[in-house]
């Protein structure tokens, strides 16, 4: 971030701007490229999954507005964002409009701690990994509160199941964390990155990786953990009653809360932004040019999407693949299973470690 | 714990038509259910009484828009007893093949949306797809790809049949089936979901009246067409499973699908073989017979039975239809006492329940 600041201090000295206003100037510029970035990618990784749930099922998914369906999800959201918002009389108002708008900050908030490259990285903090943890938790909070507000009975059983989920795929995901903290010895996602520069963590912690994807997926609440929002029997859960505006701040949330978890698995066992085979594509191609070390930050950038995209593709062929598993058998899938799996993981790790 | 009482329907995404369950909640465990029907009441029965017999016909298909020939071939049936109306032998190969290839295609039906019911959304697209080439040909032989109209009294309307399309379609649907079994069958989840299940005891069934394949999967030995005339050269074997869960009535669907496939194979040899294509028998719509009389076939959902009561006019005195949904869909206040809310789908789902045929 400071070799940007620089740069973009330098840049406004040209006009004769002083230092300070400089500063003040740059300040918001990082969030704004995050929340143009993250709307983009949302409106297109629906479109994606779209096209690959249509691939998978013998279909060519949407394919009439735009070239190959591109501008779909475009119109989609611009259809939601015109219609009304519908409130039910018994809803509790406050928290019905609330629920939304919190639930989808608190995952901006998410996409402001990823590292995307070696220099843009808004939030970088020793205890990133924490401030993750801590903040993805929102969103489920709210979903529940939205499904309480709401004041209908699928959505309080969709919520209540929620609740039950949160529970339980919080320990492990907590555990396999502490786990790749106890290898890396620190908390800081970009020194997570750069300690992967020899080999990626998967190889040194496969049943954490295991077990984080699995949790990972019940966190998203994708199928086959989607209890509280099953479809064939509470009818959408939670978000039932929610219509235009607000569903459209659920629904995008949902998907830039999948595209930031995959990209969190990225950097905690597939060394994030940092090429595949170590050596970075634009130092071959460029030489040793001044323009070298802007592309490799571009670059870098593009390893960590290309992963995440993979991770977010097995995570779309789990859903075309699998029926949805009952609330007592995640309840024993996580409680009898993983969380001891993810405690003997954490052991044997802090063994290796001594 | 506080009670609940959750009107699951008439519009809900899984009811498959309009079932309205009233469900006494305590959590997520039902205590009690009562299951209101009638939302998809059309009058067949009554409308019958103001139709000619001919009139009638095209309507029948329309009591179970998923398996129309059977339903015709049972009002057909009764027609012909009553006024002792001689089916050619050829004309009932056709019909047992167009039946047969019909339970196939509703039995897919049944896969997928089950599959559906269960969380998996791509199972449907794929039965569908086989479902589609059985409909195609359906259209191209009938005209029609749902209500088909195509059984009338003292045959079928014509004999133009392709018989390579079909083997086609089943020798394609066989190894299809293979395909669905690989992705379902031995799935971890599909198994939690359906062993142990919304269990039907033997005794159970017989009391609640459950017949077909339902009925087979809680392990009784009752299949109508070993009784029917027109199925008595032809060798099938009957599949029964005897845990009555919502998995062996998905593994009797499944076999009974090939059962069908064997079955239609045997009626392409027979009427391959056979040259002689009689004319279709003709008859005077003026002079019905008197009398009443019950005939049956074993539709996908189980027994159906036609009554016909006729006085000698030209319209039927009372006509009743008996179908298998409505059996199965009584049985629900008994058997999802006690299980969680996740599981009633699951097991209103394995009953293979059709709302219009249980409404008429």
């Amino acid at each position: 971030m400071n070799f940007l600041l620089c740069k973009f201090i330098e840049l406004l000295k040209n006009f004769n701007i002083p230092d300070s206003i400089g500063i003040l100037l740059f300040l918001p510029l990082p969030f704004f490229v995050i929340i143009s970035f993250l709307i983009i990618t949302v409106i297109f990784l629906v479109l994606f999954e779209r096209k690959l749930l249509g691939y998978f099922t013998q279909r060519k998914g949407p394919n009439r507005v735009g070239v190959w369906g591109i501008l779909q999800t475009t119109a989609d959201a611009i259809k939601l964002l015109c219609k009304e918002n519908i409130e039910l009389l018994s809803a509790d108002k406050f928290l019905f409009t609330l629920s939304p708008l919190v639930a989808f900050s608190a995952i901006i908030i998410l996409w402001c701690i990823i590292p995307y490259n070696s220099e843009f990285n808004m939030i970088n903090s020793s205890v990133g990994i924490l401030i993750y943890l801590i903040v993805s938790s929102f969103p489920m909070l709210f979903h529940f509160l939205a499904g309480y507000s709401s004041n209908n009975k699928y959505s309080i059983i969709g919520s209540y199941r929620a609740l039950a989920l949160t529970a339980s795929y919080s320990v492990p995901v907590i555990f396999i964390i502490l786990s790749i903290v106890c290898i890396t010895r620190t908390m800081n996602l970009n020194k997570i990155v750069l300690f992967q520069t020899s080999y990626w963590l998967i190889f040194s912690n496969f049943l954490g990786f295991i077990i984080f994807y699995i949790s990972s997926i019940a966190k998203l609440n994708r199928c086959p953990f989607d209890l509280s929002e099953a479809e064939s029997e509470l009818v959408c859960g939670y978000h039932t009653e929610y219509s235009g505006m607000r569903f459209a701040m659920f629904f995008l949330g949902e998907y830039a809360e999948l595209f930031v978890m995959c990209m969190l698995i990225s950097i905690l066992f597939f060394g994030g932004y940092l090429p595949p085979f170590g050596i970075y594509l634009s130092n071959i191609l460029s030489g040793n040019c001044s323009l070298c070390r802007y592309l490799i930050y571009f670059e870098q950038t593009f390893w960590l999407i290309f992963k995440t995209l993979i991770i977010i593709f097995s995570i779309i062929w789990v859903r075309a693949t699998l029926p949805r598993l009952t609330q007592k058998k995640v309840l024993e899938l996580f409680w009898k299973y993983l969380t001891p799996l993810s405690i003997v993981n954490l052991i044997i790790i802090i063994l290796m470690r001594i | 714990m506080n009670k609940m009482t959750l009107n699951l329907g008439p519009q809900h995404p899984s009811t498959h038509g309009v079932l309205r369950l009233i469900l006494e909640l305590e959590g997520e465990k039902v205590i009690s259910c009562e299951p209101d029907i009638g939302y998809l009441h059309r009058g067949m029965e009554k409308i019958a009484e103001s139709r000619s017999y001919i009139q009638y016909l095209p309507m029948v298909d329309r009591v179970d828009y998923l398996c129309g020939f059977f339903y015709s071939y049972a009002f057909c049936n009764a027609v012909e007893h009553l006024n002792h109306i001689e089916v050619p032998q050829y004309a009932n190969y056709i019909r047992v093949m167009m039946m047969e290839l019909n339970r196939i295609a509703s039995h897919l039906l049944w896969l997928g949306t089950y599959l559906l019911d269960l969380g998996a959304i791509s199972p449907m697209f794929y039965t569908f797809r086989e479902r589609e080439s059985i409909l195609d040909y359906f259209e191209k032989i009938t005209g029609q790809r749902m209500m088909y109209n195509y059984f009338v009294f003292g045959g079928v309307r014509h004999n133009i049949l392709y018989f390579d399309d079909v083997l086609n379609i089943v020798n394609n649907i066989l190894f299809k089936i293979n395909e669905y079994e690989n992705l379902i069958t031995d799935n971890p989840i599909f198994l939690s979901r359906t062993k142990g299940v919304g269990v039907i005891s033997k005794t159970k069934a017989l009391d609640w009246g459950l017949t077909g394949p339902n009925l087979r999967a809680s392990g009784i030995l009752n299949d109508y067409r070993m009784n029917m005339e027109i199925y008595d050269d032809i060798e099938f074997d009957i599949v029964l499973s005897n845990e009555g869960d919502c998995y062996s009535r998905y593994i009797v669907r499944i076999y009974e699908m090939r059962e069908s496939v064997f079955i239609i194979k045997q009626c392409i040899d027979w009427l391959k073989s056979n040259k002689v294509i009689p004319d279709p028998v003709k008859f005077s719509h003026n002079e019905y017979q008197k009398g009443e009389i019950y005939s049956f076939v074993e539709a996908p959902r189980g027994l159906t039975l036609c009554y016909l009561n006729s006085v000698g006019e030209t319209t039927p005195y009372r006509l009743k239809w008996r179908t298998g949904s409505f059996y199965s869909t009584q049985i629900l206040r008994d058997i999802l006492k006690g299980v969680s809310l996740a599981d009633i789908m699951a097991i209103y789902g394995s009953l293979d329940v059709v709302l219009p045929e249980v409404d008429r």
